[in-house]
């Protein structure tokens, strides 16, 4: 065979050392996207087994967290709620807002809590932080309906709900920005984890200080006009303000800041993107 | 000529030793410092040679350097080389799990890796869905393993347990699952890993069952095995690597024949090396001689048909060794073993004491070889646990010749035939 017919023989893998930087082969992604399903399912249902309550603890736990909030940052502590009832007001920021979280805590342990399995097969690494973000969707579907549930109990009890329906359609949206942020938060921190460790010290207790800074337990209006524009910077303060807005009619929505919010998610993106392809060729070496 | 499907060039994998994968980050930065200026990275100018026994100048090491080579479609190529030498890192490379450190290499076709079985095998959930989802792992879809259902839980053999977690399920029936899922990919390439070693006797022949139909389907293999008669019934072709580097690529039989003949050069006088490969050893003995002579003592390496022969070894004690027990087997010349001979079976299960320093030990065989050629592997142990003091494998090679030694009755035949001639008795009767 002649070298000229060698090199025009189109092989379907060609590894190098280095690749380019935005290369994110989503064909490569969707070829695999059974096992994105399976492993949605997995995620699902492995949790539960050996459960008798099952999925049902998809609704006990934020009743229980809109709970404890009412009694200790409503009742006892008297925060204000903006006008919204605390019950609801503590419900719709605490059903987003563990949204956030679990993506954002599952994705930046990728790399480690899949180390056996990246070990030994290869796939699209970006299979397993997708699977996370779809897999915390159908959760978040699941609660939100337990949402709605308390919503139109309080929207006919009380006259204290004024939904903003011109922008209902903005909050698909907004979680889907909040899904990518998160994703592209937890790319960063799982592709530095690999080598360094200290980002899961650092991440843990990170998470559990944002949420303080993200309005889920109090809202913006409680802050001075500097103080907000400050804490709106965060584009999931942005957001839980903007849904509390669209779904009560209470609270802060700003275009401006939820245009901030979309470009820092868009480019915190791409910077995921290039440490991501970085990471995933040889965080074997490291992990 | 056969398509080629995958080419290898110039393919080389660096890590540090030490704390931290492949750098600090002390060198992360110098490395990038250099990437700025434009200048190669001066890191993978050094780096020593991948030798394990050998104490190296570098903290960085080349698991892989310079390795080159194709497979053609439809090759079965056998990997061989000690543990260290670079045989898993290549396939790590070539299944995309880790990215070489210089060099490229192209694969046409689709891959499927098995460094493993059962890969993603998740314990809470049951055999039905961990068939699925570890197949989709390895790349199938949905409706390939919906297709195969069927095949894939009969050649397991669990089909009464597909329904309940696999953590409930005991190691064989596990390993049995995997390996079903992973026998019924349908990959153009294949790379396996040392998967056999698993399972008992009567699954392990089903598993190279299924690997022969693989290759005679006209699929290319990749096989990593330290069962060198696996490789040689299963591979066509072979590399062999030593330290990292690819030291012969060949026919399989010419591979396990360099693989075995290699470092095992001892001294005229059959003094063993002090440098010599330990496959195993505890440091409380050492064998330092092996000879191979006649009755006489003249030491030999050919053997004349039908001729008695002594084992020579002289034993270095470092201290005092009680209750041990040598054995010297013969081997083919691939190495594996056809005779068997430990010391103690004589001496009805008395083992022996070595006070410290030197000691000769012999050894007679009284039995016919036939003509061929042989390997000697020798091996001292604690007869109480087993444990090995020293073993040294396919130590000492020699070749029993088709002339007889004192009568005249040569070996008739052309053709080999077998290893050894029992005495037998025939007897012959009209009908």
């Amino acid at each position: 065979m002649s070298n000229n017919e060698r090199n025009n023989q189109d092989w379907d893998i060609i590894v190098k050392p280095k690749s380019t930087l935005f290369h994110l082969n989503l064909k490569e992604v969707w070829a695999y996207k059974d096992l994105i399903l399976l492993m949605v399912k997995r995620d699902l249902t492995s949790v539960y087994k050996q459960t008798v309550l099952g999925p049902l603890w998809i609704f006990i736990q934020p009743i229980f967290i809109t709970a404890i909030y009412t009694f200790t940052f409503s009742e006892s502590a008297g925060l204000s709620t903006d006008g919204i009832p605390p019950i609801l007001f503590y419900l719709i920021g605490q059903t987003f807002w563990v949204y956030f979280a679990d993506c954002l805590n599952k994705t930046s342990n990728t790399f480690i809590s899949n180390a056996s399995v990246f070990g030994k097969v290869y796939f699209p690494r970006l299979v397993m932080p997708i699977s996370v973000i779809i897999s915390g969707l159908v959760k978040l579907s699941l609660q939100i309906i337990l949402l709605l549930a308390v919503y139109l109990f309080f929207y006919f009890k009380t006259n204290q709900i004024e939904p903003q329906w011109a922008y209902l359609i903005l909050i698909p949206v907004l979680i889907v920005i909040m899904g990518i942020f998160s994703l592209s938060l937890g790319i960063i921190f799982s592709s530095f984890t690999t080598k360094y460790r200290d980002f899961t010290f650092l991440l843990g207790f990170a998470i559990q200080l944002l949420m303080f800074l993200s309005f889920v337990t109090f809202p913006a209006s409680m802050f001075s006009p500097l103080k907000q524009s400050f804490l709106m910077c965060n584009p999931i303060a942005t957001i839980m303000e903007a849904i509390k807005y669209i779904l009560t009619g209470h609270g802060i929505f700003s275009i401006e800041y939820l245009l901030l919010s979309l470009i820092t998610t868009i480019f915190l993106f791409f910077f995921s993107v290039i440490i991501f392809n970085k990471t995933e060729k040889s965080f074997m070496d490291t992990v | 000529m056969s398509r080629k499907v995958i080419q290898i060039t110039n393919l080389g994998k660096q890590y540090r030793l030490g704390q931290v994968g492949t750098t600090t980050l002390g060198d992360d930065l110098k490395r990038w410092w250099y990437k700025i200026k434009g200048k190669e990275d001066p890191f993978l100018k050094i780096g020593d040679e991948n030798d394990r026994t050998k104490k190296g100048n570098s903290e960085y090491v080349w698991a892989l350097k310079d390795i080159s080579f194709d497979v053609n479609q439809g090759d079965v190529l056998g990997i061989v080389g000690k543990n260290g030498a670079g045989k898993s890192t290549l396939l790590k490379i070539l299944s995309r799990t880790t990215s070489p450190t210089v060099g490229e290499y192209k694969i046409k076709g689709r891959v499927a890796s098995l460094l493993e079985v059962g890969t993603g095998f998740h314990p809470d959930l049951t055999g039905r869905e961990n068939v699925f989802l570890n197949g989709a792992i390895l790349g199938m879809t949905k409706a390939e393993i919906r297709k195969n259902f069927d095949e894939i839980i009969d050649f397991s053999g669990v089909e009464r347990y597909i329904d309940t977690p696999v953590k409930r399920y005991s190691s064989g029936m596990y390993v049995r699952l995997a390996f079903a899922v992973a026998a019924h990919l349908k990959p153009e390439i294949l790379i396996v890993d040392e998967v056999l070693s698993v399972g008992d006797q009567e699954f392990q022949d089903k598993c190279l069952g299924k690997m022969r139909s693989v290759s005679e389907s006209g699929r290319t293999v990749l096989f990593v095995s330290h069962n060198l008669l696996a490789v040689k019934q299963l591979c066509t072709t072979g590399i062999y690597l030593k330290n990292g580097r690819l030291q012969k690529s060949g026919t399989t039989r010419d591979i396990v024949e360099e693989y075995l003949n290699d470092d095992k050069q001892l001294n005229s006088d059959g003094t063993i090396p002090a440098d010599f490969y330990r496959e195993h050893s505890t440091g409380d003995a050492f064998f330092r001689k092996i000879l191979l002579t006649d009755l006489n003592d003249n030491p030999l390496t050919r053997l004349a048909f039908n001729q008695p022969f002594k084992v020579k070894l002289v034993l270095e004690a470092l201290k005092q060794i009680k209750g041990v027990a040598i054995n010297v087997n013969i081997t083919t010349s691939l190495g594996e073993p056809i005779v068997f001979s430990v010391d103690t079976k004589d001496s009805k299960y008395i083992t022996h004491t070595f006070d410290e320093g030197l000691h000769e030990v012999e050894v007679l065989f009284d039995f016919k070889l036939l003509p061929n050629n042989y390997r000697i592997t020798i091996g001292v142990h604690y007869f109480s646990d087993g444990i090995t003091i020293d073993w040294l494998e396919n130590i000492y090679q020699f070749k029993v010749d088709k002339i007889s030694y004192n009568t005249n009755e040569d070996y008739p035949w052309d053709a080999l035939h077998g290893y050894i001639e029992p005495e037998s008795t025939w007897k012959y009767k009209k009908l």
